[in-house]
């Protein structure tokens, strides 16, 4: 299977985030980066599927130059191929953001022939858009559903299916896809491995391949970034020891949980 | 015309879409236009009953063999072939997981800007765009944001509202129109659901008892089991239990987990990152267990008892016991 995955560099806030004084962007001075936690998991189904049936796994980002890093980590949990399209850093809308993916991935289809699975997260860990995948997705001609938990790829029936799973309340939904498809996956569908030495090793050497794009800004553009307004909250302190039970046992009583 | 585009499942209307026409009323007043209504897949007298005590005057009603069931593109084109018809002002869905899905297949379809979630909206005033305030970080923080668009897409914060019928209903004018929908769309319908447990859910649990890494390992979760047990509740976990692999990842709480809204959220070894807050937030009651009384969890928390939760969680275990014995 030829497989794509898309990621985005994001911040890794702790307690709180902070927001840089021009409020356009979050104060990572202080802070890690990482790949969006669904498309962490999108990257491991990825690797995992190529395990089962052979193949290759491409990850694509669009972000600033720094965002090789998280292309890098991919290849060291498996990963075979790198692509970035670069920015100055600043914030892309949702709709510049997915025709240049959309461009980046028909350039690498041209080259090298289709992708089976696109794979996307549900949503971006920092801005939520929830609609990136979706745009590409419909572009491309290829059928996607989102909230995805769960998949299996199927080679032989009519030409090849994935079957997917999306978490309902209680249970899942099963979708049948024909490939060449893609999915907005969520996390949980999979426990991403930590990357071996080997892993390191490999992700050292690899070639990040680095396209550009000219697509033009859509019409949603970003003001300022604020924090939401918090309720200042008293708290009552119950005790400091399992003595505090018979104090906890009566909240329970007043809520009407007993 | 502002167009709410109902979310149901197989009949049932989701609170997601009864929040969108809450917020809807307000922005067709604003607008000064009046709210109607999208029901695709459902030709359901008590569904457009019930988008009219939310205020809806006009229900459109779509239905397809490809319809049947959900399916985001069958969907996503019914709702974009009603608007290219109807050409609505605006058009507002509920920000569930479907809701967004739908928005963003319409938003594909029609070549517009979707703006996601969104807390605060108002309509251009003369000056060719529309303002809102929109949620980041799943909350964790807010964008002003500026939308140009000829027809804003746009969709609700979930459960940053409360769903509120209209001071009075309306008797709707029920309109079925009818679509020509390509059966190939039919590729991503949903083909079978599978029910796995009946009852309460982490999200609809009355009490969650939740735990984090200070639990410390797969076993030390089975007090908590018992206390929620007990209580008619649901274990909830963070991340770092997750990654861990101690707990299934539908036992998450946060914002790529669930969002839990119970009477009581007993937060045990959790330190409360913005993340883990964002989907505990709308619990009523939150009580925190940590041995470290400056923890994010602790200074948010309603109660807090300061100890090791291994000695309090069978403390409170055990009291329960002697009052119910
Ligand atoms: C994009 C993104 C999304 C994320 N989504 C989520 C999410 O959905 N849900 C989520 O939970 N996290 C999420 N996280 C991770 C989050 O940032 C934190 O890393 C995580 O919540 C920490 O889990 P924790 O509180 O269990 O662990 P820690 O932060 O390590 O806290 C452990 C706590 O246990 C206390 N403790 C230790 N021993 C004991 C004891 N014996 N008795 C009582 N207390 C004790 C400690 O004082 C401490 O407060 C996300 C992160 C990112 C970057
Ligand atoms: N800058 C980016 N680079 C690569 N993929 C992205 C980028 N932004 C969004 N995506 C993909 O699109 C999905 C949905 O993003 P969003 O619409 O921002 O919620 C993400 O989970 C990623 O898979």
């Amino acid at each position: 299977m030829r497989i794509l995955c898309c990621v985005k560099r994001v911040a890794a806030p702790g307690a709180k985030i902070n927001v840089t004084a021009d409020g356009l962007a979050v104060d990572a001075s202080h802070l890690g980066f990482a790949t969006s936690p669904h498309e962490e998991c999108g990257v491991e189904e990825a690797v995992r599927l190529t395990e089962r049936h052979g193949g290759e796994v491409t990850v694509l980002t669009l972000g600033p130059p720094e965002a090789a890093e998280q292309l890098r980590y991919a290849a060291s949990v498996g990963a075979h191929h790198g692509v970035l399209v670069a920015t100055d850093g600043s914030a892309w809308d949702p709709q510049r953001t997915a025709a240049a993916l959309t461009e980046a991935i028909r350039d690498l289809e041209a080259a090298d022939g289709p992708f089976d699975l696109l794979v996307f997260g549900n949503e971006s860990a920092d801005s939520g858009g929830f609609q990136v995948g979706v745009r590409v997705a419909y572009a491309l001609g290829r059928p996607i559903v989102n909230g995805i938990k769960g998949i299996e790829a199927d080679l032989e029936t009519d030409g090849g299916v994935v079957r997917a799973r999306r978490e309902i309340d209680g249970g899942f939904e099963v979708y049948e896809l024909p490939m060449p498809a893609a999915v907005g996956v969520k996390e949980g569908i999979n426990l991403p491995r930590y990357p071996t030495m080997r892993g390191r090793l490999a992700s050292k050497k690899l070639e990040i391949a680095e396209l550009s794009s000219e697509a033009q800004p859509g019409g949603q553009s970003l003001v300022r970034l604020h924090r939401p307004r918090e309720t200042v909250t008293e708290t009552e302190i119950l005790g400091n020891g399992p003595e505090a039970a018979a104090a906890v046992v009566d909240v329970l009583a007043d809520l009407g949980v007993l | 015309m502002l167009l709410v585009v109902l979310e149901h499942d197989r009949g049932a209307m989701d609170e997601a879409a009864r929040e969108a026409l809450t917020f809807g009323r307000d922005l067709a007043a604003q607008m000064g236009a009046p709210l109607h209504a999208a029901l695709i897949g459902a030709d359901d007298a008590d569904l457009v009953a019930e988008a009219g005590a939310f205020g809806a005057e006009a229900v459109y009603t779509v239905v397809s063999d490809v319809l049947a069931d959900f399916g985001p593109e069958a969907w996503g084109e019914a709702a974009a072939e009603l608007i290219r018809r109807l050409e609505p002002g605006a058009v507002l869905a509920g920000g569930s997981e479907r809701g967004n899905e739908i928005m963003a297949q319409v938003a594909a379809r029609l070549d517009l800007p979707m703006v996601a979630n969104c807390i605060e909206v108002q309509p251009d005033s003369g000056a060719g765009e529309w303002t809102m305030t929109r949620q980041q970080w799943g909350g964790s923080l807010l964008e002003d944001a500026r939308l140009a668009s000829e027809r804003p897409l746009l969709t609700t914060g979930l459960h940053t509202m409360a769903a509120e019928p209209a001071p009075s209903a309306v008797e709707p004018v029920a309109e079925a129109v009818d679509i020509d929908l390509d059966p190939s769309l039919a590729r991503t319908v949903v083909k079978d659901r599978v029910v796995l447990e009946a009852g309460v859910t982490l999200s609809t649990a009355p009490v969650v008892i939740g735990g984090g890494r200070g639990v410390g390992s797969p076993e030390a979760f089975a007090p908590l089991e018992e206390l929620a047990a007990m209580l008619g509740g649901r274990v909830g976990c963070s991340r770092a239990v997750t990654n861990n692999g101690w707990r299934p990842h539908s036992d998450q709480v946060g914002q790529t987990g669930t969002r839990i809204t119970p009477e009581i959220y007993i937060a045990s070894g959790i330190s409360g990152a913005i993340q883990h807050w964002v989907g505990a937030k709308a619990s009523k009651h939150i009580l925190a267990i940590n041995i470290d009384p400056e923890a994010n969890m602790v200074v948010k928390a309603d109660w807090a008892v300061i100890a090791d939760l291994h000695e309090v969680i069978p403390a409170i275990a055990e009291e329960i016991k002697r009052r119910r014995a």
